[in-house]
């Protein structure tokens, strides 16, 4: 049991299916392939319930979700507790008015664009995506929250790499992971 | 098909979905009329809706995956999976799939593009169902349903939020049935 894991006889099962993959995208990196876990229905599920128990009572009107892998955990999340789900995209996906924030990548670098008009100050917001690395796209998504004047309560993810020390990149906002990858 | 034909008429959530989505004219390019679905996403009772009725539809069809098509897909395909208990797909842009891919081209309503799936995610007579917001062309459904039925799935159909009027009736997508909630919604210039 590591550290920031949570201790729940689900996590097991979860941990057993996501599929490590060496060498993707490019050589050295260890990816954590969670596809493998959205084709174990009750594997997936769980993941979903472990976050919904978390978060039901504590409030939050908004779920943003970073494109792409964040929409498939952040949607059902924000579903079944009742809020907003707000998708922070790649850019020029998003039509109307947007505002952008710039990151690096732990491969790369990029831009996360919102809504202005989807969030405001008075929403208690949580990001939800699949995995923290650097922690730069959680710390974009923060950013952009933080801009409109959204109060961010927590980040939200199923793996973390501790190693590459993201947690600390938070300026001290909580995040809530199932499962380390060490 | 469209809901209103296949026994939701009158159906006041389709009419809470259709009031949700937003219209933006000339986006990405002059001409096209972009549907916007994000508004329906911060209305969580018309989102539920949606979820609501494709679960009332698919929850007794024996569907053991649903595909949905990168990204918007990503965000209604996981919710009816999980209602449904089946394995979620998802079929992506090329290069972000690790593992063995299979791939498919085809031509959007605005340019050309390329969608990748994980051969070892099917297993062959699995029945698919396969979600995005949006039917236009129906190029990317068609692509979709190519690369099931490559994997050796059966297609039971393509569910789609919003659809051109053209995909009334027995109107099929390779030969595979197509269920739409509701018709594009209208620019309405009074709210400039």
């Amino acid at each position: 049991m590591s550290q920031n894991e949570v201790n729940d006889p689900r996590i097991d099962g979860i941990k057993t299916k996501i599929r490590v993959v060496p060498d993707f995208p490019k050589k050295g990196i260890m990816f954590q392939d969670i596809t493998t876990l959205l084709l174990d229905p009750k594997a997936f599920k769980d993941t979903i319930d472990l976050f919904v128990e978390k978060y039901r009572d504590m409030n939050i009107s908004v779920v943003a979700g970073i494109e792409a892998r964040g929409f498939i955990f952040g949607s059902p999340i924000a579903l079944a507790i009742g809020a907003k789900f707000v998708p922070l995209r790649k850019p020029k996906k998003l039509p109307g008015q947007i505002i952008f924030e710039e990151y690096e990548l732990e491969y790369g670098s990029d831009r996360l664009e919102m809504h202005v008009e989807a969030v405001d100050s008075g929403d208690r917001a949580l990001v939800v995506d699949d995995l923290i690395a650097t922690g730069g796209t959680l710390c974009a998504a923060m950013d952009l929250l933080k801009r409109v004047g959204a109060e961010v309560v927590e980040c939200a993810c199923v793996i973390e790499l501790p190693e590459l020390k993201g947690r600390e990149r938070l300026e001290g906002k909580p995040l809530y992971v199932l499962v380390e990858y060490r | 098909m469209f809901a209103v034909e296949n026994g939701l008429q009158g159906d006041p959530r389709l009419k809470a979905i259709s009031d949700a989505i937003r219209v933006i004219p000339h986006f990405p390019k002059t001409g096209i009329m972009f549907q916007d679905i994000t508004t329906l996403l911060l209305d969580p009772v018309a989102f539920k809706h949606v979820v609501d009725i494709f679960v009332d539809r698919y929850k007794h069809m024996n569907i053991s995956l649903v595909a949905g098509v990168e990204a918007r897909g990503f965000i209604f395909g996981p919710p009816i999976a999980l209602a449904i208990g089946a394995k979620f797909i998802p079929l992506r842009k090329p290069g972000k799939l690790p593992g063995k891919v299979i791939s498919e081209e085809y031509e959007l309503e605005y340019g050309r593009d390329r969608l990748e799936m994980s051969v070892e995610a099917v297993k062959s007579d699995e029945r698919a169902l396969v979600i995005d917001d949006l039917v236009a062309t129906g190029g990317t459904l068609s692509a979709s349903i190519s690369l099931l039925e490559r994997a050796g799935a059966e297609v039971v159909e393509c569910a789609c939020v919003v659809g051109l009027p053209k995909f009334k009736g027995q109107c099929k997508l390779k030969g595979k049935p197509l269920y739409v909630l509701v018709e594009p919604s209208q620019f309405d210039e009074l709210t400039l």
